[in-house]
C-alpha cells in the first residue's frame, strides 16, 4: 500500500521542469508560473501536514502560525538586522521546531483532539502578536523591502528562477517524507495508524513519533514562510490567519489524507481555485470552500487521489 | 490613582468578566452536550451564537417583532439550523471518524459564516437592551442592566439542563449515550436521535448566548470562530465534558480576559484567555474539575 514507485515521481519532476517553458510560450498561461510558485510554497506545508493527518491521525489548525514564524523571522532579521537570508531561514526553522515541540508535547500525551485546539489557540495568539508588536513586525501594515535570495552571486530575482528553487525544495521534502515513511520510524507510524493499542504493545513510543512528525511539519511550514517572504518581499499578518490554516486543511482533505500525493494534488488544485479560477466568487469564498470541503468529505472520503481506486472498486461490484 | 477608584475599577472589570464569562460558559455547555454524546468537537458552535444575535437583530429591530416573541422565534430558527447541520453535514459523512467529523463541522461553520455575510453584510449590528441602558452604579462601578440578563440566562440554562438530564427520560437516555453509546443502543435508545437532539440543544443554547450578548457587544458575521475557541477553552479549562466545569471555566476565561485587557495591554484582549488555555493544556490537561481517567477512557 505504501510502495512509492519511482515512475510517477520522475513524471512529476519532468512535468515541473517543462511547465514554465510551456507557460512562457503561451501568453494566456503567463500568470500560471507565479501561481505554481505559491502552490509549491504551500505544498511544503501540506506535505508535513499530510504526514500529521494521514499518519498521526491529528489535525493542526495553526499551521498558518508556523508559516508566519518563518516569514517573520526571515523578514525581521533581514530587514532590521541585515542578517544573511539563508541563516534566517535556518533560524526560523529552529524557532518553529522548538515552539512545535513545546505545543505538541502535552497535546500528544493525551488522547483526543487536543492538538487541534491547542494549535488553533496558538495560531490566533501568534496572529495577534504579529498585529500588535508593530515596532518589530510593522503591525497590520506589514513589513516591506524584504531582500530577495541569492546564492553566491546568483540572484533568484525572476519568477522562473524562484519557481525552480521552490520546486527543487518541494521535491526534496517529498522524497524525504517518503523515506521517513519507509524507515523503521515510518513503519511504526503506519502501525500506529492501524491500531494504536497494537503499536503500543509492540513497544512503540507513540507520543514520541507523533511529536517528531508535528515538529517536522512545523519546520517545513517555517521554511515555506521564509521562501514566501523572500518571494513576495512583503508580508502582513492577514496572510497568516485562521482561514489560511483551514485552507491547508481543505487542500489535504480534497487531495486525500492518506497519501502524500494527495497533498500535492490538493494543494495545487486549491491554490489555482482560490487564486485564479474562483476569483469571481470572492464574496462567496467562505461558502464555496466550505462546500468543497463538505462535498469532499461526503463523496471523496479518500480524496481525489483515492478516486481511481474507488471507481475501480465500484467497477468490480 | 486613589484606592477608591482603583477598587471601583477592579469591581467593574470583575463584573464585566463574569458577564463575558457567562457567555463563554454557555458556549462551553453547548460544546459539552455534543461532545458527551458524539465525541465531536463542534467547531461551528460559535456560528450558532453569531446566528442567534443576527437573527434576533433582524426580527426585533428590522421587522419590529416584540422582544418576547422575537426571542423564542430566534431560538427556534437557530435550533432548526442546528438540526439541518446534523442532517446535511454530519450524517452524510461516508466514513465517520472523529477526525473527519470535526473537519465536517469546520466546513459547516464556513458555510454558515459565508451565508451570514451574504445576508447581513459585514457591518456590526446593535440590539436594544432588554431593560434599557441606564447603568446601575454600585461602589464606583457602572453596571449595565443587560449584564444581569446574561448572568440570569446562564442560571436558567443550567437549572433547565439539570432538570432535563436528571428528571426526564430523554435526558437520562442522553446521559446514557454519553456513558456508553453501544450499551445505550443495546437497551433500545436510538443513538442517532440522541445525536440529533444534542445538536438541537446546543444550537438553542448558542442562540440564547448570542441574543443576550448582542446588546453588550454588538454582533457581526465574523464573530463565530473566536467565540467557539474561547468557549472551547472554557470547556477544557473546566474539564471537557463536565457541566460544572464549563461554568467555572467560562467565568475564569471571562475574568482573565477582562482583567488582562483592563490592567495589561488591551490589544492582547483576545490572547489572554487563549494563553490560559494553552497553559492549562500544559499543566493539567484534564482541566480544573475534570477527571484524568474520564479523558483517557474516551476512545479517540
Amino acid at each position: 500500500m505504501l510502495r512509492f514507485s519511482k515512475i510517477p515521481i520522475v513524471v512529476l519532476a519532468g512535468f515541473l521542469l517543462i511547465f514554465p517553458l510551456v507557460c512562457t510560450g503561451i501568453s494566456a498561461l503567463h500568470g500560471y508560473i507565479s501561481l505554481m510558485v505559491f502552490a509549491g510554497i504551500y505544498c511544503l506545508i501540506t506535505i508535513g501536514l499530510s504526514l500529521l493527518m494521514g499518519y498521526a491521525g491529528q489535525i493542526s489548525l495553526g499551521h498558518a502560525a508556523f508559516f508566519g514564524i518563518g516569514a517573520y523571522v526571515s523578514g525581521i532579521a533581514t530587514v532590521r538586522f541585515g542578517v544573511n537570508p539563508w541563516f534566517c531561514m535556518a533560524g526560523g526553522m529552529l524557532v518553529a521546531a522548538m515552539v512545535a515541540a513545546l505545543i505538541g508535547a502535552p497535546s500528544f500525551r493525551l488522547k483526543g483532539h487536543y492538538l487541534a485546539m491547542a494549535t488553533l489557540a496558538f495560531g490566533l495568539i501568534v496572529n495577534i502578536v504579529f498585529r500588535e508588536e508593530s515596532a518589530w513586525t510593522g503591525g497590520p501594515d506589514g513589513l516591506s523591502r524584504i531582500p530577495g535570495l541569492r546564492l553566491s552571486g546568483f540572484m533568484f530575482n525572476s519568477t522562473i528562477r524562484f519557481y525552480y528553487l521552490v520546486w527543487v525544495i518541494v521535491l526534496a521534502a517529498f522524497l524525504f517524507a517518503i523515506n521517513v515513511l519507509q524507515s523503521p520510524a515510518g513503519r511504526a507510524l503506519r502501525a500506529l495508524h492501524t491500531s494504536e493499542t497494537a503499536a503500543k504493545s509492540m513497544g512503540i513510543d507513540i507520543a514520541r513519533y507523533k511529536i517528531m512528525i508535528f515538529v517536522f511539519s512545523a519546520v517545513l511550514a517555517s521554511l515555506a514562510g521564509s521562501l514566501y517572504a523572500h518571494f513576495m518581499r512583503f508580508i502582513n499578518p492577514s496572510t497568516f490567519n485562521l482561514l489560511f490554516s483551514i485552507k491547508l486543511l481543505i487542500m489535504i482533505t480534497l487531495g486525500g489524507m492518506q497519501s502524500l500525493w494527495g497533498a500535492i494534488v490538493g494543494t495545487v488544485l486549491v491554490t489555482f481555485l482560490s487564486m485564479e479560477w474562483l476569483q469571481f466568487f470572492q464574496e462567496y469564498e467562505s461558502i464555496v470552500f466550505g462546500g468543497i470541503l463538505l462535498l469532499a468529505l461526503i463523496f471523496l472520503p479518500e480524496g481525489l487521489t483515492g478516486l481511481p481506486n474507488m471507481l475501480a472498486g465500484r467497477g468490480k461490484k | 490613582m486613589n484606592m477608591a477608584s482603583l477598587a471601583g475599577q477592579l469591581l467593574q472589570y470583575i463584573v464585566t468578566g463574569v458577564t463575558i464569562g457567562s457567555i463563554y460558559a454557555m458556549v462551553a455547555i453547548g460544546f459539552n452536550i455534543i461532545y458527551n454524546v458524539t465525541e465531536i468537537i463542534n467547531l461551528a458552535q460559535g456560528e450558532f451564537v453569531m446566528l442567534g444575535g443576527l437573527v434576533m437583530v433582524s426580527l426585533h429591530m428590522l421587522w419590529k417583532l416584540p422582544l418576547i416573541a422575537a426571542f423564542p422565534v430566534t431560538v427556534v430558527i437557530v435550533t432548526g439550523i442546528g438540526l439541518l447541520m446534523n442532517y446535511a453535514a454530519i450524517r452524510p459523512i461516508r466514513r465517520p471518524t472523529v477526525l473527519t467529523l470535526i473537519i465536517a463541522t469546520i466546513a459547516a461553520s464556513m458555510i454558515i459564516k459565508g451565508a451570514a455575510m451574504l445576508i447581513w453584510g459585514t457591518d456590526s449590528f446593535d440590539l436594544t437592551a432588554f431593560s434599557g441602558r441606564t447603568p446601575i452604579l454600585i461602589a464606583g462601578a457602572a453596571i449595565q442592566p443587560q449584564y444581569f440578563w446574561v448572568i440570569g440566562f446562564l442560571v436558567v440554562i443550567v437549572a433547565g439542563l439539570t432538570f432535563f438530564f436528571d428528571k426526564t427520560i430523554i435526558g437520562k437516555a442522553m446521559s446514557a449515550c454519553s456513558e456508553n453509546a453501544a450499551a445505550a443502543q443495546l437497551v433500545g435508545i436510538d443513538v442517532r436521535w440522541m445525536v440529533l437532539l444534542s445538536f438541537a440543544l446546543s444550537a438553542a443554547i448558542g442562540a440564547i448566548a448570542g441574543i443576550t450578548m448582542t446588546p453588550i457587544a454588538l454582533m457581526d458575521y465574523d464573530r463565530g470562530a473566536m467565540l467557539a475557541i474561547k468557549g472551547f477553552g472554557a470547556a477544557v479549562l473546566g474539564g471537557l465534558g463536565s457541566f460544572p466545569g464549563a461554568i467555572v471555566g467560562g467565568l475564569m476565561m471571562g475574568l482573565i480576559e477582562s482583567l488582562g485587557a483592563g490592567f495589561l495591554w488591551s490589544g492582547y484582549k483576545d490572547a489572554y484567555a487563549l494563553a490560559a488555555l494553552l497553559i492549562v493544556l500544559f499543566i493539567r490537561p484534564s482541566g480544573i474539575m475534570g477527571n484524568r481517567d474520564v479523558i483517557r477512557f474516551k476512545r479517540f
